[in-house]
């Protein structure tokens, strides 16, 4: 099936006369990473939260892993994955209890929780802490749980935004290399991030500029077409033609 | 003379070791970067220098000046900047100026020379509030106010979390600006690439210094051979190297892995016949120099083994 | 000083900005005033009575006509069986219920004294008792009248009776002492710990102590605006109270100004000592109006009478700074007393105002921990 997760076509919203995301068009592949990058008030935070079923576009078409995010927004939802650094797992809770919780959320069954929690539990490495608080873990590990946790439903794509703030260049590597190892089994990756070099761990990203999309194609491409040495000069680049303050 | 010293401070939260025993020094007109993700304990060490927290154990001058002892004459004489800037929300550009500059017994006009290349940015907007402000403008305010009575030091915590990429560049031209008018710099980022902006830094990571000296003098600490090796599957390369019989680190660098061998020297060759024994094609094997990024995750090594 | 006045004109501005609060500041009078002014009454009027006449004779007629005639009173209706009177009640539909014996005229004419039976809904005592009086009150009259010139007067109980015919003005004498305290504890005490301790959510309080400002001139600065606001609410209340509420006001202004700038402070003391202790804006709303609002409109004798209390409530409302202030207002607004009759309770306040703020000047964190 090569038919695209994401497909997006002039898709578009305004809210009153500001346009926030400006007929922007895309795909994405099957088993693709995805790095989605723009500015703060470029429009990414709106452009996803179209894309995950949250906010009904004003104009143009899109459909995430097949469903439409106009008439099918639910079942979207249901069928996708989505961690953000703001806001994960509950830190009162344990992780175990997280897990169940989430779980429940995404509609497993006690038998099939029973046994993605153990299998969860034993990948990342974290039986002896199952029935630890959130809040006394280390930052690396609660994002490296809150991703498997995203996955726990085993959605087609899964929708990561900003997820690798603030840890150290080990744990954040670490945490790339969860996010290869499951594009490597056929998972798309969709993500946002801050970090202009974690736009070089992507097949192709995106970059937004005033509620468009000024360049799109995988980082070498796109080095190679605007002279630059970093995706971060190309971002550079392009930011500086910016008009949004 | 220097104008922070800094000697073996420690500081716990409760059973949380913040600091563990940092020790160094900064020159006059210098800019001395903290270079250390979350939690290393940058904030904290701020606090200290700034006043706002007596070291557990250990000293620190400012000026000249013990922090503990002689906390308010450091207060009345140096410039603060904490992270998520803490400027007046519901005042204008123009208020916040004037007030910060009201409060320090000056006034906008004293010291507009110092602020002006700044500040012209923001005046157009001079009579905006505050929270309307994108991240880069907020950024640039919250400087200005901070440098408003021209103080010999100035503290930083965190100038650049959270703003574009246009604006960090920006904001590091404008410190280099004023470390020309002999104002020393104290700046802690988690970013690494800010690293070789400054004339020195000092590596934190969990409360501790893991390296301190010019960053080209840090990346020299690597003391290992560093290669950098490109194919079209990123992730079976990274396994495929760490299957390696001598591989020591291995590790994603954007389009790249890096890979550090536990003998000293090795040929490319050896490598490139291997890998492509295994089926990576388009594969591209070249030294590389080693960056802070890379340095600091050396240096981190021996507690990457994590708890 | 230069330092001071800038960090008094930006507390001025910021204020001034915020329009919500400046509107709930400035109209919370105004509308308390008019809630307990005429919505919220400890008066009778209009209650609802229901009757079981078992005698139908010319003088029952006569005396439900009165009653009903009175505007405090309304029937409602007849009961014919007993059984209904429980179910009337229960509903709520009626305050009380007169049930006259049968034959009641002829009993009256032979000297037998018949009984009228009144029963009350007395789920609110407090009107419960005064509706029972208003309807004996209403049925002597009617005893007297019948009696004619050569009747025994009946004098206590008209005296009474007319002392309780006069009831809105004492409402409002009630509380409007009261309104004063709890504006003065809103306004005072948790609009200055909200303002304070925002500077310390919002990360403000840790560049105002690295400068040149000395706390305790970021404390004055805080509470200086709250000073001018409290004050203006004083006179605005005491406006309205006079000119639409007809609240009598028989002291001096001059002392009553002066006591109630005595009580801003304490208020204002404790918004400064809150704010010491609690480090975010949601702590410092949570004890304000839990630990001084609540106990201020319970138990200082705001609406509900010391005396009336249990023993320990009725102590505990000795260290409730605004039970000693309802005193002092009371007092000079209704019986004129001066400084010569209020000074024990004047004495209390100002202790108890100088031990607040020797307390927060103790507290006030000049590090961050």
């Amino acid at each position: 099936m090569s038919e695209p997760m994401i497909a997006a076509g002039n898709l578009t919203r305004k809210f009153g006369d500001f346009t926030a995301v400006d007929h922007i068009s895309f795909e994405v592949k099957k088993g693709e990473i995805f790095g989605f990058l723009g500015a703060n008030g470029a429009g990414k935070t709106t452009a996803m939260r179209m894309l995950t079923g949250l906010l009904i576009p004003t104009g143009g078409e899109a459909t995430v892993a097949g469903f439409d995010v106009y008439s099918q927004a639910e079942q979207l939802k249901r069928h996708i994955g989505y961690m953000s650094q703001r806001f994960s797992l509950y830190e009162d809770l344990t992780v175990r209890e997280n897990i169940r919780l989430y779980g429940g959320i995404y509609g497993l069954t006690d038998e099939e929780l029973q046994s993605k929690s153990n299998q969860l539990l034993s990948m990342l490495v974290m039986e002896d802490f199952q029935h630890q608080r959130i809040s006394s873990l280390p930052l690396g590990w609660k994002q490296k749980l809150a991703f498997s946790v995203a996955l726990i439903h085993e959605p087609q794509i899964v929708f990561l935004d900003e997820p690798t703030g603030g840890v150290d260049p080990i744990t954040r590597r670490q945490f790339w290399e969860q996010i290869y190892k499951v594009a490597e089994e056929g998972t798309t990756v969709f993500v946002t991030t801050h970090y202009m070099d974690e736009a070089e761990y992507c097949d192709r990203v995106s970059i937004m500029v005033d509620g468009r999309i000024d360049a799109l194609g995988p980082p070498e491409g796109l080095k190679e077409r605007f002279k630059a040495e970093s995706i971060e000069e190309v971002f550079i680049e392009l930011a500086r033609g910016a008009e949004r303050e | 003379m220097s104008m922070i010293k800094v000697q073996n401070i420690t500081k716990s939260y409760g059973n949380v070791e913040a600091v563990k025993g940092i020790s160094f020094e900064v020159g006059e007109g210098e800019i001395f970067g903290l270079i250390g993700p979350d939690g290393a304990g940058k904030t904290t060490i701020f606090h200290i220098l700034t006043t706002l927290l007596k070291p557990g154990s250990g000293k620190a001058k400012v000026m000249g000046l013990d922090v503990v002892d002689d906390y308010r004459k450091i207060r009345s004489e140096v410039g603060y900047m904490p992270g998520r800037f803490a400027l007046y929300r519901d005042l204008s550009v123009e208020e916040n100026l004037q007030f910060f500059a009201s409060v320090f017994d000056t006034s906008v006009d004293a010291n507009y020379e110092l602020i002006k290349p700044i500040y012209s940015q923001l005046e157009p907007f001079k009579d905006r509030l505050a929270d309307d402000l994108s991240g880069g403008m907020k950024q640039k305010l919250a400087l200005c106010c901070a440098l408003i009575h021209k103080p010999k030091v100035l503290f930083l915590d965190e100038p650049t979390t959270g703003v574009d990429a246009v604006s960090r560049k920006e904001f590091w031209q404008m410190l280099h600006r004023l470390k020309e008018q002999d104002i020393t710099l104290l700046v802690s980022t988690p970013y690494m690439d800010e690293a070789e902006q400054c004339d020195r830094v000092a590596l934190i990571q969990d409360g501790e210094i893991l390296s301190i000296n010019t960053p080209k003098a840090v990346t020299k600490g690597f003391k290992k051979e560093l290669w950098s090796v490109k194919a079209d599957n990123k992730y079976e390369l990274i396994q495929l190297l760490r299957q390696y019989e001598f591989s020591e680190t291995v590790q994603p660098f954007g389009e790249t892995v890096h890979y550090t061998d536990q003998r000293e020297k090795i040929d490319a060759g050896e490598l490139e016949s291997y890998l492509k024994g295994q089926g990576m094609e388009h594969l591209h094997v070249k030294k590389a120099e080693p960056t802070i990024e890379d340095t600091f995750m050396r240096l981190m090594e021996p507690e990457a083994s994590h708890e | 000083m230069n330092s001071f006045k800038g960090f008094i004109i930006k507390e001025f501005r910021q204020i001034y900005r915020d329009k919500r609060t400046l509107i709930i500041l400035f109209g919370m009078p105004v509308i308390m005033m008019l809630l307990f002014g005429f919505a919220i009454r400890n008066e009778v009027e209009n209650a609802k009575i229901m009757v079981m006449d078992n005698s139908h004779d010319p003088i029952t007629r006569q005396i439900i006509s009165k009653i009903d005639a009175s505007r405090y009173f309304s029937v409602e209706g007849n009961i014919r069986r007993f059984e209904q009177i429980e179910e009337l009640f229960q509903q709520g539909e009626i305050d009380e219920v007169l049930i006259f014996e049968s034959d009641f005229a002829r009993k009256l004419q032979r000297g037998e004294q018949p009984a009228i039976k009144v029963i009350t809904d007395a789920s609110n005592p407090n009107l419960a008792q005064l509706i029972q009086q208003y309807s004996s009150a209403i049925i002597l009259d009617y005893q007297q009248s019948l009696a004619g010139p050569s009747a025994f007067q009946q004098k206590g109980i008209a005296v009474n009776v007319n002392m309780l015919f006069n009831p809105q003005l004492r409402s409002a004498n009630l509380f409007v002492p009261g309104l004063i305290a709890v504006i003065l504890m809103l306004v005072s005490a948790l609009m200055t710990s909200i303002s304070i301790t925002r500077e310390k959510e919002m990360g403000n309080m840790e560049v105002l102590l690295v400068s040149p400002l000395k706390p305790v001139q970021i404390i004055i600065g805080k509470v200086l605006p709250y000073l001018v606001l409290a004050f203006i609410n004083v006179l605005t209340i005491l406006a309205l109270a006079q000119w639409v509420f007809d609240v009598p006001f028989r002291g001096s202004y001059g002392l009553f100004l002066a006591e109630s700038l005595l009580f801003i402070f304490t208020a204002l003391a404790l918004g400064v000592l809150i704010s010491t202790k609690a480090n975010d804006q949601q702590t410092a709303m949570m004890v304000a109006l839990a630990g001084l609002l609540l106990p201020t409109v319970l138990l200082s004798g705001f609406i509900f009478p010391i005396s009336s209390m249990p023993q320990i409530l009725q102590w505990i409302s000795n260290l409730i700074p605004a039970r000693w202030f309802l005193v002092i207002v009371r007092s000079i607004m209704l019986k004129d007393a001066g400084l010569f009759f209020l000074w024990k309770e004047t004495l209390i306040l100002a202790v108890m105002t100088a031990g607040f703020i020797a307390l927060s000047v103790k507290s006030f964190k000049v590090r961050l921990e």
